[in-house]
């Protein structure tokens, strides 16, 4: 799959539609979704327009009513554990950071790697270079509850790239932060999918780190409209 | 090793509901050790009676119980004639009471009985035996508790008996029985000219078969079995041993109900982190081993518990004068095994719900709410 800017699509959804309580609440209305490579995507609107939903079914966190959806050209959709197959392609950070209290900084970053059976060299060396990226290399013994907010979302986005993932989906990854931790955390973000070549798909209600991003996608009723004019 | 983390960090989240699963386990595995060890010593003490040198035992056939069996003093006395038989020995089992006590086990023997000869006499003399109708002599236990001595007269049932000896033996059931003369035996319990059994040894032990096979042959009424074979099909030691592990089994049942009810809480208090797992890509295959890993640790350290307490139990058991002798408390690899088998067993059994459930999680659901 490739797209006009010549780079591969990474991430593609075809027309897809997504309903809860029995079709009571449809959330998405026919959603076409294109991401290439290396493009970092802000998905905006106003709460309940299908932005998470739509990040969901990206990464195989759930599965489409109608539709079809396409991680670098695999499609995920009729797969019995999505989750399971994207383990190395696809990474996510949430709201909330959703680490493990009870586990270390380091602990919890290797959780992906043990899902992928990486070997604890390998994982050890990938925790290092992104410890020392995100400068949370000399917490790594600590427990989850010694960590601030800051901290523990940029172990979130640690944990989301041990396994080398192609694309980050991002759900209000900054959302319980406050501005100026918010703003570093971003920065962080972006550097990171720079350097890495990841394709970022983000939702957020926060239109200045929007802008930063290469694409915005704007969501309405759970329809997509683009190009949004800057 | 994260692995191993996260299921260990778990049990260590909730120390006192493991610590309680745990408990259920230990206290399931005691049970069964302690019920089918003593049972099992109990039905190798009779087997013991039985095979006292001799390896063949006669009886009568189709009978359930050997109380009931009558081998007619014919049959003794053919079959002792037989070359291949080195001693035949007739014994009448019988039940009969004293004062305070009233289930005392009797048994009425010949004077050259192998349970005489082989046994430590601590008082009076073998030669003695059966001189007189009344005579009777005590396992060194019965006497205790019937607080008889040598030369002492003592009630038994309906008659008086001349305590002639007390003798030592390593068998709770003789020690703790009394021994009358064969024909004295048969008088008491209206048993004239019969016995229960013949013990048999053979000059050869080869020819168990061909010995067999005459007894089949001259006494259609009779069954011939070698020691293992009785023990083996002897249907109240089957009863017992089935009894001693359905028990055995219920306490273990109630300890994997236990096991279930905590695997099953644990689920359900950390479906989020089951659904983070989800989300860093945990196959289905590894939801599930981590929540058997956590019955499998709750499994073992309680079965090690169990067989530690099951062990102390059984020491302090033999340490009571009382069940001297009754209970052979020695550990028996096989049921080690076994047991340690089915405690794992219903550990996994346990966690069978708790895993399909943790891995049905849908991690949308479970973290949408944040």
């Amino acid at each position: 799959m490739t797209t006009l800017s010549s780079k591969p699509v990474v991430v593609r959804a075809e027309n897809i539609w997504k309903s809860y309580d029995d079709g009571a609440i449809t959330v998405l209305n026919g959603v076409d979704f294109d991401a290439t490579e290396g493009e970092t995507i802000a998905l905006c609107g106003p709460s309940g327009c299908g932005k998470s939903t739509l990040l969901h079914l990206l990464g195989g966190l759930d599965t489409p009513d109608r539709g079809r959806v396409s991680v670098n050209s695999k499609e995920i959709n009729r797969h019995t554990n999505p989750l399971r197959l994207l383990r190395h392609e696809v990474g996510f950070v949430f709201q909330l950071h959703n680490l493990i209290p009870d586990l270390t900084l380091e602990e919890n970053c290797l959780i992906p790697t043990v899902a992928a059976g990486t070997s604890r060299k390998l994982a050890m060396e990938r925790l290092r270079e992104l410890t020392d990226r995100t400068g949370l290399s000399h917490r790594l013994g600590n427990r989850i509850q010694k960590l601030s907010g800051g901290e523990r979302q940029r172990t979130a986005l640690c944990r989301a790239l041990m396994n080398r993932p192609r694309i980050l989906l991002a759900d209000e990854p900054t959302g319980s932060l406050d501005e100026k931790t918010s703003a570093t955390v971003f920065s962080l973000l972006l550097e990171l999918t720079a350097k890495e070549g990841v394709t970022l798909i983000m939702a957020t209600h926060d239109r200045g780190l929007a802008a930063r991003c290469s694409r915005l996608v704007e969501m309405h009723d759970g329809r997509i409209r683009e190009p949004f004019p800057d | 090793m994260i692995f191993f983390k996260l299921i260990l960090t778990n049990l260590l989240r909730h120390r006192i509901r493991s610590v309680i699963s745990i408990a259920g386990i230990a206290f399931s595995v005691t049970a069964m050790l302690v019920i089918v060890t003593v049972l099992q010593g109990a039905v190798g003490m009779f087997s013991g009676i039985l095979s006292s040198d001799s390896e063949i035992i006669v009886f009568e056939r189709n009978v359930s119980d050997l109380f009931f069996s009558n081998v007619p003093a014919t049959a003794v006395s053919t079959i002792a004639t037989w070359t291949i038989v080195q001693h035949a020995d007739p014994v009448l089992f019988g039940i009969v009471s004293s004062a305070d006590h009233p289930i005392i086990t009797c048994f009425g023997i010949t004077a050259s009985d192998a349970r005489l000869r082989k046994a430590t006499w601590t008082s009076g003399q073998r030669t003695s035996f059966a001189q007189h109708a009344d005579d009777v002599v005590l396992g060194e236990r019965a006497a205790e508790f019937m607080s008889a001595k040598l030369g002492n007269t003592v009630q038994i049932g309906h008659g008086s008996f001349h305590v002639i000896g007390i003798i030592k033996t390593a068998n709770g059931f003789e020690d703790g029985g009394l021994f009358m003369p064969l024909a004295s035996a048969q008088d008491f319990f209206h048993k004239e000219g019969s016995s229960s059994v013949i013990t048999i040894k053979l000059h050869n032990k080869d020819d168990a078969s061909e010995f067999k096979s005459m007894v089949k042959a001259q006494f259609p009424t009779l069954v011939a079995l070698e020691d293992e074979e009785f023990t083996r099909s002897y249907s109240q030691f089957k009863i017992l041993k089935a009894t001693a592990w359905a028990v055995g089994g219920c306490g273990l049942l109630l300890g994997g109900l236990g096991v279930a009810n905590t695997m099953i809480m644990s689920v359900f208090t950390r479906i989020r982190e089951i659904a983070i797992l989800r989300v860093s890509g945990f196959s289905n295959g590894q939801i599930a081993a981590m929540i058997f890993g956590e019955s499998a640790i709750v499994s073992v350290f309680g079965a090690v518990v169990g067989l530690l307490l099951g062990t102390g139990i059984l020491y302090a058991l033999k340490l009571i004068p009382a069940l001297h002798g009754y209970v052979d408390t020695s550990l028996q690899p096989l049921v080690v095994f076994v047991v340690i088998v089915l405690a794992l067993l219903t550990g996994v059994a346990g966690a069978l719900y708790p895993a399909i459930y943790a891995m049905r999680v849908r991690a949308v659901e479970a973290l949408r709410f944040e």
